[in-house]
């Protein structure tokens, strides 16, 4: 039997008075590729902020790993890449990879450069160590936020929409990318998309959000959702329809 | 070909083309129909691009000026346009909102297929946006009240900043292997190093002019030597200190308050606290530790440049040479003089820190937002040293220092 990685049960959650979900409870079970869904403003990325422990719920648990996720200055338990990837724009490339490394191992300088450098050519930035953030284009920038995420070498990582706005062929890359990490190494993702490309090449389960009833309308296989679910707002997601209400 | 050719549109010479841009001339047909008093018939033809907006604009708001009391339905026959682009049809749009929020029923009718694309395409299909409902403006008290819980909600966030802070240092002291030291050398260099020239010449130029305004009134008593005195006190126990401050403020506190805003919006500080990094030791403490030991050495700087600018008008204007400046000096200047205005830099520098790194870690909303807390770190560090200097004065003028 799997076992759970990550438990949500009662959770309520929103900015201030607002409460986007309430009363969402789900799973996510080890070597998961879990997908969350929804459209504009229903809270998918806030969602992955409590998920990571940036932000606390206004009521319900969060599970990850057995514990509460809370970001205490000790060693990452996951990794996390942020939609605009968050490189440290004052350091290059490959000291942005080195980074946790450098402050929770006591590796010597030399092995830290050879995982570095290993970390970006898993993500096809080979060569890319002294560059600037700046001086990197937006795949780029994903791809080597990926490799900061993967640096500490976690089992859990989260990846808040790591494919919108990339070119066909960087998104597809991508999503190999995250697929080999999860077959070959057993990586739990979880990760925010709305790119249907993604969500059925590489989602093995998926939840979909819902702003006007602030609860998970939908929850199994991508394909299976896009084939047999009877919710219109469902349909309507995976087969690219016009909204009507 | 030319750009307007290119682009389908009739090449215009200029008096034309402002004509048409003030609306003095209308390339396109806009005639009303005769019909019944209540239904109002306006047949639109020809080419109307952005280049007759202007003169349809005035159609249009010629016909709402007029007394529509009576019609009870518009109907804007387009069958006789050939091309309208968007922005004119944004304009019908608009006619067709005014008109039915006075109650006045308003259709669009015919056109070809074009035509008719562009209708759907600007609010032509029959669903209607559900409304939102509008927000009422708010009375005075509301928004006093609103004004007041937002100044709570702020001073809240400073007392939980100040108590992090707190505990975030204690954990540093017992643990001074987690100090970002890397920072604490950055700062020291960036906001000590690199400000020396100019804390340097603004302080050699207040104790310049400090000496020069107050010659003449010196000479008038016969107590030019007194300058010595004057210069000096001023010099170690309020203005080193104080311009140094000043100086530092608008240098590295809103280069602190613009790059940690900058890091929070663009999810920065995120990032770290997700690679375990906590962002008060990492990112304020060593900015704070930099800037007040970096203190000493600018108020010693600043003492000693706005001296000099004294001593030098002592020499040029009230004939006291270098020495005998130097031995008023002496015994007018006390170890104390020196030593406050040395512990007061390093308060006003560590509050420089202090606010700046506060007001940037609050940031939010984008480009703005970093704008408006760099203003508010300036604005509200000016102030603090200001208050600071007067309860020093105070506190010093009590314990006799």
């Amino acid at each position: 039997m799997k076992r759970k990685l990550i438990s949500v049960e009662g959770l309520r959650m929103g900015h201030g008075e607002t409460v986007l979900l309430d009363d969402v409870s789900f799973d996510v079970e080890r070597g998961d590729v879990f997908i969350i869904l929804g459209g504009s403003g229903c809270g998918k990325s806030t969602l992955l902020r409590h998920l990571v422990g940036l932000e606390l719920p206004i009521a319900g648990k969060i599970r990850v790993g057995g514990r509460e996720p809370r970001l205490e200055g000790a060693a990452p338990r996951y990794g996390v890449m942020f939609q605009s990837g968050a490189l440290f724009g004052s350091m290059s490339v490959g000291e942005n990879v080195a980074f946790a490394l450098q402050e929770w191992t006591h590796l010597p300088p030399d092995a830290v450069q050879a995982i570095v450098r290993a970390k970006l050519a898993l993500v096809g930035l080979e060569g890319a160590e002294d560059k600037l953030p700046a001086e990197l284009s937006g795949g780029m920038k994903k791809r080597a936020a990926i490799a900061r995420a993967m640096a500490f070498e976690p089992n859990l990582i989260f990846l808040d929409e790591p494919s919108a706005g990339l070119d066909p062929v960087s998104a597809v890359e991508l999503d190999e990318l995250i697929l080999t990490l999860n077959q070959n190494l057993g990586l739990t993702v979880v990760m925010v998309t709305h790119e249907l490309d993604s969500i059925f090449k590489v989602g093995k389960t998926c939840i979909m959000l819902d702003r006007e009833t602030r609860s998970i309308i939908a929850r199994g296989e991508p394909q299976r959702l896009r084939h047999e679910c009877d919710d219109p707002r469902v349909r309507r997601f995976f087969n690219r329809e016009m909204s009507v209400s | 070909m030319s750009d307007a050719e290119a682009m389908g549109r009739p090449s215009l010479v200029v008096d034309e083309r402002l004509s048409l841009v003030a609306g003095m001339v209308q390339r396109f047909s806009w005639e009303v129909a005769d019909g019944s008093a209540e239904r109002l018939r306006i047949l639109l033809g020809g080419r109307i691009g952005i280049e007759d907006a202007a003169a349809l604009w005035k159609r249009i708001s010629e016909t709402l000026a007029e007394d529509v009391d009576e019609v009870r339905a518009v109907e804007l026959d387009l069958a006789r346009v050939s091309m309208i682009d968007g922005a004119c049809m944004a304009l019908l749009t608009q006619l067709r909102r005014e008109l039915r929020a006075r109650g006045v029923g308003c259709e669009f009718v015919g056109g070809s297929g074009e035509v008719k694309r562009i209708v759907e395409l600007y609010g032509g299909r029959k669903k209607e946006r559900r409304k939102r409902a509008k927000r009422k403006p708010l009375s005075a008290i509301e928004q006093l009240g609103n004004a007041t819980l937002a100044i709570l909600a702020e001073v809240k966030q400073i007392l939980n900043f100040i108590g992090e802070l707190t505990s975030s240092t204690l954990h540093v002291i017992k643990h001074p292997k987690s100090l970002n030291l890397r920072d604490v050398t950055l700062t020291m260099e960036r906001a000590g190093a690199d400000a020396a020239p100019i804390v340097l010449l603004i302080n050699f130029l207040m104790g310049f002019v400090m000496a020069y305004q107050s010659s003449a009134q010196l000479k008038q008593f016969g107590a030019n030597i007194y300058v010595a005195d004057l210069v000096g006190v001023s010099m170690t126990r309020e203005l080193g200190p104080l311009m140094m401050a000043i100086i530092v403020c608008g240098r590295s506190g809103a280069a602190f308050a613009a790059e940690l805003g900058t890091m929070k919006v663009s999810e920065e500080v995120d990032a770290l606290r997700t690679l375990g990094f906590l962002p008060l030791p990492f990112l304020v403490i060593p900015r704070m530790l930099g800037l007040t030991l970096v203190a000493p050495i600018l108020v010693l700087l600043a003492d000693a440049v706005g001296i000099v600018g004294g001593a030098l008008v002592a020499m040029l204007t009230l004939d006291i040479g270098p020495t005998t400046f130097m031995i008023q000096l002496q015994s007018a200047v006390k170890t104390s003089d020196v030593v406050s205005g040395i512990f007061k830099g390093m308060v006003f520098c560590g509050t420089v820190a202090l606010i700046s790194c506060q007001q940037g870690l609050s940031t939010s909303g984008g480009a703005e937002g970093v704008g408006r807390r760099t203003t508010g770190a300036v604005v509200s560090i000016l102030f603090s040293l200001i208050v600071l200097d007067a309860i020093f004065t105070v506190v010093l003028g009590v314990f006799g220092l």
